[in-house]
């Protein structure tokens, strides 16, 4: 695998391993206090219509729109959401934002779903309908990371499968943890991925429109080290003001 | 991205302009938290990346230190600003 396609390995599995440990949390609470089939049952179905999403936006996108024209646009998607993880990581890391912390996530959901009414015994639509949403919301994020990313290099294939690969290994570490995902350091994941899909987001902006990057797919290791040495450097600045650490996030 | 767990629909059953209204809505909505949210200055340094890009192109060396530059101060900018949002 060339350069490129190992970097788009890791940040999609590591964009799928983030957002599937969120939507997991909400799979839980749903599967405890309203029954797992309802649950499970409402995350399969979520999974099957991101699957065809995929294929559905990206395969037409890889077949008739031009190729510089997409690179430049994927670019820039990527870029806005790379550069909003970026911020996002680095200010949690620095204490000027909650750390998202699943084990409250977990609390709040429960709480809310035990006051929603009386369980029913054999389908419950609550809980399909919360697991579903779950699911659905978390993983729209990764099918515009898989689409983008897989079109942009014409490895919709393998973007997909190395998504699929981060739910099922967080789906399966997760049915065996259960209850422990504060332990996953979520943070210093969705920093790694938001280096990723910024340096990802520069490198397509500059193709499409024409730049001629030295050393071609190799630039895109020095923009992966540019911003990993940038974020060294800004998260213990932003840390010298930080006021006080900051609280968790339950939501 | 934080979803809202419960999102009740309405009593009226098979009104399907509201029904498409409220997915039309739901659909900008996504969209917008997804490119502007609470950081619009990070879209709008976006959109001049991409405009510096197209104009830097035919220059070779300049564009290779000039994107990545601006995207690194928009980041560090946007940050630096965030300081003070809390949570």
């Amino acid at each position: 695998m060339k350069t490129s396609e190992w970097i788009l390995v890791l940040a999609v599995f590591g964009a799928s391993a983030v957002e599937m440990v969120e939507a997991l949390t909400i799979v839980l609470a749903a599967g405890t206090t309203r029954g797992w089939r309802s649950a499970l049952e409402g995350a399969g179905t979520a999974v099957v219509v991101l699957g065809a999403l995929v294929l559905l936006v990206g395969v037409p996108l890889i077949r008739y729109v031009p190729i510089d024209a997409l690179r430049v646009v994927v670019g820039a998607l990527l870029l806005s959401l790379g550069l909003n993880w970026l911020r996002k990581a680095w200010l949690r890391a620095s204490g000027h934002k909650a750390i998202h912390d699943e084990d409250k996530i977990y609390a709040a959901t429960v709480a809310e779903l035990a006051a929603d009414g009386p369980v029913r015994p054999q389908r419950d639509a609550v809980g399909f309908a919360v697991a579903f949403k779950g699911v659905f919301l978390e993983g729209t994020e990764v099918v515009l990371i898989v689409i983008s990313l897989g079109a942009s290099q014409g490895r919709l294939g393998l973007a997909s499968v190395a998504a699929a690969a981060a739910a099922v290994l967080v789906f399966g570490v997760g049915a065996l943890v259960a209850r422990q995902l504060s332990t996953v350091p979520e943070n210093l994941i969705k920093l790694t991925v938001g280096v990723m899909l910024t340096s990802f987001g520069v490198f397509w902006v500059g193709e499409g429109a024409g730049v001629h990057w030295p050393g071609s797919d190799l630039f895109l290791l020095a923009l992966v080290a540019l911003f990993a040495a940038l974020s060294a450097l800004v998260i213990p600045w932003l840390r010298r003001s930080s006021p006080a650490p900051a609280a968790t996030a339950a939501t | 991205m934080a979803p809202p767990l419960l999102a009740r629909t309405g009593g009226d059953g098979g009104d399907v302009t509201a029904i498409l209204a409220r997915g039309l809505r739901a659909f900008g909505r996504f969209w917008w938290d997804f490119l502007v949210g609470d950081t619009p200055e990070l879209f709008v340094a976006t959109l001049v990346v991409v405009g510096i890009a197209f104009l830097l192109a035919p220059l070779h060396v300049l564009p290779v230190v000039v994107v990545p530059a601006v995207v690194v101060l928009a980041v560090v900018v946007s940050a630096a600003r965030g300081r003070h949002d809390r949570p």
